[in-house]
Formats: C-alpha cells, structure tokens, sequence
C-alpha cells in the first residue's frame, strides 16, 4: 500500500519535529520518518529515555529536546520509526525501508530535514579503530550512557568542549584537548564582535564549560599541527606539534571534530542546485527563505540547509511547514506573515553568532588537504596522492575520480570523502569548488536488501499515529 | 580478541541477552545499539577491509561512515543502525579463515 500524507518529512531532528507540528497544527496530515528508533536526530538522540545520570551529565540544552519530541504527539502526525528513506523521484513519491520491508509514499510536499553531518578530518592513522568523531562518543553517552575512557580530543569548535565537559561530568575526563585553530584565528573573529556580542549567552555558556574543564584538570593544547595517531590494529597514541615541540599521547581512543557539514545526499539526489559557501567552508543547497527548492514541491529546513545549530534548525523548520501551509490552502498569507515574524527575529539572532564562530575555529588545515600518504576515502582507501595523481592524468571532477579509483564508490557513497575529493581536486587544478563540483549522489541513498525489496510492507494509511 | 574495554557504562543495568559475535558469546544489553553495546564488550576489530585487510570500529555512530559493517544473521548491516536482540548470530562481514575461531 502507498502511504499518503500531504507533507513528508524525512528526519526527526530539531527542524523535523518542529516543521511536523507546525504543519499539524495548520491541519496538514503529517507523515515523518525517521532512521533512528527514536525521535531527536543527533542533537536529541534518545532524549526520551535518557536517564536521570544521563541528563544531568548531558546538560539541560539536551534535555529541551524533549519539548520538541512531545510536540509530535498530535493525532495528525504520524512518525514511523526506524524508516529509511532511500529514493525520491519525480511524481512526489519516495521509497523506505522499515520493519523489514520497502514501503512507497506519496506526498503534496516534501520536507528534507536531514541535518549535518561532521566535517571528515582525515589525517594520517584516522582510519584506526579507536579513533571517532567527537559527534560519535556524544552519541554513545546520549543513547547508550556509554562514556570513553582514555579518550583524547582533537580539532577544533565548540563541539569539543561541551563534549570534553560532559565527559568530565560523566568522572571520565579526556586526557588531554588538541585544539589546531590559532591566536591568528582568534583575531580574525574579533572582526565579528558584534556578531559575538549578541551571542553572548552561548559565549557565556563556552566559557562556563571552558572553566569546568579546566577545573577537571584537562591539559589543553592550541594551533596543533602534524596531527596523525598510532597504533598496530588500534589506536594507542596521538602525535602532534604545538609550538615546535612535538608531544605524543598514550590513548585509547582518539575523537576527531573540525566542524559540521550539510549533508547533502537527498538533496543531490533529486538534481537541487548547490553551492560553495566559503564561510561555512561546505557545499549548501539553494533555497530560499522558506525554505523552498527550485525542485517541485520539495523543501530543506534545519542543517541541511546550511549550518545554523539546533534552534535555529527549530526556526527554520517552522517556516518551512507555514509556507506548505499556504501551498495547500491552510492558511491565508497574512497568517503565515504574522506568525513568521517573531520566528525571522529570533533566526537573526540565533544566526548573529555563526561568522563569530566559523572565524575563530576554521576547519583544520591539514586535514582540508592532507599528506599524500593520507587515506581520504575510507571506504575503498584512496589517499590523497591518489587523488592529486588523478588531477595530474586530467581528473577534473570528483565523479571522475571513481573511474580512476574507485573513491566514492563504497559503502558510505562519498558522505565520508566528498568533500575532502572536491578540495583536492580544487587545488590541483586551480579551480574553484563549485567549478569541480561534487559526486552525483544516485538513488539507493542507503543499501536496500533484495529480501527488503520482496517483502510486502503492511502500513495502512489511516492507522491512528504511534 | 580484547576484554577490557576503554568504553564504559555509566548505568551497567538492564536485562541483558546472549549473542555471538564471530564465534565469541557475549552477553549484551536487551534492545542497546548493538554498535554501542559491542564496543563496550571491547570487540575489536569490527571487520577487515575488502581492499587491504585494514582493521574498522564504528567511527561515526550516525549511520554515514559504514565503517561497522557486521554481518547479521547472514545480512551484511550497519551495527550502529542495528538493536541487540537475543540470539543474533554476528560475524564479520567477508571474513576469512582467520576469523573461524
């Protein structure tokens, strides 16, 4: 059976549940899948069954995503859990896979919500087992309140204190904080002070988990550079320089984090226009701002859309569901224009911060253009002097690089390597991002198993909502 | 095959259920992320690369990196996408004879 709503959305994060609501509300039947078994995204994963030591080392800006998740109890949404969506195609349909079987869906309108993913930071021995993003270990403590001993951080952005503190809160303190940004960064940003100024509460809240681990005792380096890990099998030390002094650290696990991305795979997958954008250092789908494609009936809001951070994705979601509203003849225009405006002031202020943040802890040098030894697709373990060899024959495309190498052809399909290909290349070359482009981005988004594909699917429409 | 985690529970509670994992039993957390539970059994590696035999753990717990590919009652799955349920036969997705034992 086609399951039928009149918007779609894909993912339950912060721009997801709150575009779901928002449309509910407006009377919209609301169909919202998601990958995980529970509703939060990342930022909020398992929100709902975290416990009480969970949530007190997680933090209150963890716990408000319950808010959001109660906000889809409302009987005109309906979330499918554990739903993976793995094509889009023209004539408002999609396919996903869920309890085993392959399902179809059909759609007024579409909403992609599907969040960011973190920055690939290949550097030498990243491929290790023990070594993770800092996203990852956030997700062992949010969903399975596991925590990472002997665990050094390394990189650089805010990420890494607040998941340095929770560590610290959790009684396992990192060994030690590698940031790579520098004074120079740290300069430039000041160029975004009044950005910074009206952020100040979350400049106030980095400086609070600054204190608490320094009160932890945790050693903190700056503007690292040579960054690689060691290890036979597994990571067992992180290497690196500071000052011109080299330092070596004995761990057991390595966290890895130099910013989020968008991730762009639905959004590539359907032919949207997307662009370089240098401050986020990232390829951004166009969109305006409702968060309206140039792709029939299809919408972006939350990360996907470009980074912004959790409330900003709420916001950004919210919009989105206010204009498929008026789309669908649920509400008047002016409607839409009083309820967007509170929304518009306080997306301004929520954004005000970003040039602040992306000056001051810019993406890690070294990793943006790795040592030609460097593993870049982890998949099929193409290095970075494959990828400048490949330049060097006339490889002027990421798509072509598969035909070189195969990278990009494995099972992630590039999420993990894209990006660090299409730099590559850029520099190469001497071309611009945008002129070298990305991998296209094919349908399945996601492997799908020929049993999944056989198996009859016993979604009704209609069902009372989970 | 390593027993000693460097990954540790905060709660170490809940019902947990038998599974295999490359011929090794292991109790499990009923229900857990079976990526998140295997590494705090202190299982590595996950698998072996197809291209050069390289050791892989889960390096992104958010279902992009396919870097803990396990194979699941005979179905090559990503672990970190995967709950523990009693019973599952895991093994290590292409697995040669080093893996028998």
């Amino acid at each position: 059976m086609v399951l039928e709503a009149d918007l779609v959305v894909i993912g339950a994060g912060p721009a997801g549940m709150a575009a779901a609501r928002t449309a509910a509300d407006a009377g919209l039947s609301v169909l919202l899948l998601d990958e995980q078994p529970t509703a939060g995204g990342q930022i909020y994963r398992d929100v709902e069954r975290a416990t009480g030591r969970r949530s007190a080392v997680l933090g209150k800006d963890f716990t408000r995503g319950l808010d959001l998740v109660r906000e889809l109890g409302h009987p005109n949404i309906r979330h499918i859990r554990s739903a993976v969506v793995w094509q889009i195609e023209a004539g408002n349909r999609l396919t996903f896979t869920a309890d085993g079987a392959a399902t179809l869906a059909s759609f007024k309108r579409l909403l992609i919500a599907t969040g960011a993913l973190e920055r690939p930071m290949p550097v030498p021995g990243w491929t290790l087992p023990g070594v993770m993003t800092a996203g990852a270990a956030q997700i062992l403590l949010k969903q399975s309140g596991i925590v990472c001993e002997d665990a050094v951080l390394a990189g650089s952005g805010p990420l890494l204190y607040l998941v340095a503190a929770q560590m610290c809160r959790a009684g396992s303190p990192p060994l030690a904080l590698i940031e790579t940004q520098t004074f120079g960064d740290r300069l430039s940003a000041v160029r975004h002070g009044f950005g910074a100024f009206r952020g100040w509460r979350m400049l106030a809240k980095g400086l609070g988990l600054l204190s608490e681990i320094r009160r932890a005792g945790v050693k903190r380096y700056a503007g690292a550079r040579d960054i690689a890990i060691d290890g036979e099998g597994r990571a067992e030390a992180i290497r690196f320089t500071e000052s011109g002094r080299q330092q070596r650290i004995a761990c057991a696990t390595v966290l890895l984090h130099h910013g989020v991305v968008p991730n762009t795979q639905a959004t590539r997958s359907i032919g949207i226009p997307h662009r370089w954008n240098d401050r986020q250092h990232a390829f951004v789908p166009e969109c305006d701002a409702w968060g309206r494609t140039s792709v029939g009936d299809i919408f972006i809001a939350g990360d996907g859309g470009g980074i912004g951070g959790a409330e900003a994705a709420v916001l950004t979601g919210r919009l989105a569901a206010l204009e498929i509203a008026v789309d669908l003849g649920r509400l008047s225009r002016a409607a839409r224009n009083n309820a967007a405006a509170p929304i518009r002031r306080r997306l301004e202020k929520e954004l005000a911060i970003r040039p602040f943040i992306d000056a001051a802890y810019p993406p890690f040098p070294e990793a943006l253009a790795p040592a030609d030894e460097t593993i870049v697709c982890r998949c099929e373990e193409v290095t970075a002097g494959d990828i400048r060899g490949y330049a060097a024959l006339g490889c002027l495309g990421p798509n072509q690089t598969k035909a070189f190498g195969r990278s990009g052809m494995g099972s992630c399909q590039g999420r993990y390597c894209g990006l660090t290909v299409t730099e590559l290349l850029s520099a190469a070359n001497g071309r611009t991002q945008d002129e070298t482009g990305y991998y296209r981005i094919r349908p399945p988004l996601k492997p799908v198993t020929l049993g999944e594909l056989a198996a009859v699917n016993t979604w009704k429409n209609k069902e009372p909502a989970e | 095959m390593k027993t000693v985690s460097p990954f540790r529970e905060l709660e170490p509670n809940g019902e947990k259920v038998r599974i295999r994992f490359a011929g090794q039993e292991l109790l499990l957390r009923a229900g857990g992320n079976l990526a998140a539970e295997l590494l705090a059994a202190g299982i590595v590696p996950f698998r072996r690369t197809s291209v050069s035999g390289a050791p892989r753990n889960p390096h992104c717990m958010m279902g992009a990196c396919f870097d803990c590919l396990v194979e699941i009652d005979g179905v090559t799955r990503q672990a970190c996408m995967s709950e523990v349920t009693e019973g599952m036969e895991i093994s290590r997705p292409n697995a040669g004879a080093e893996d028998g034992a």
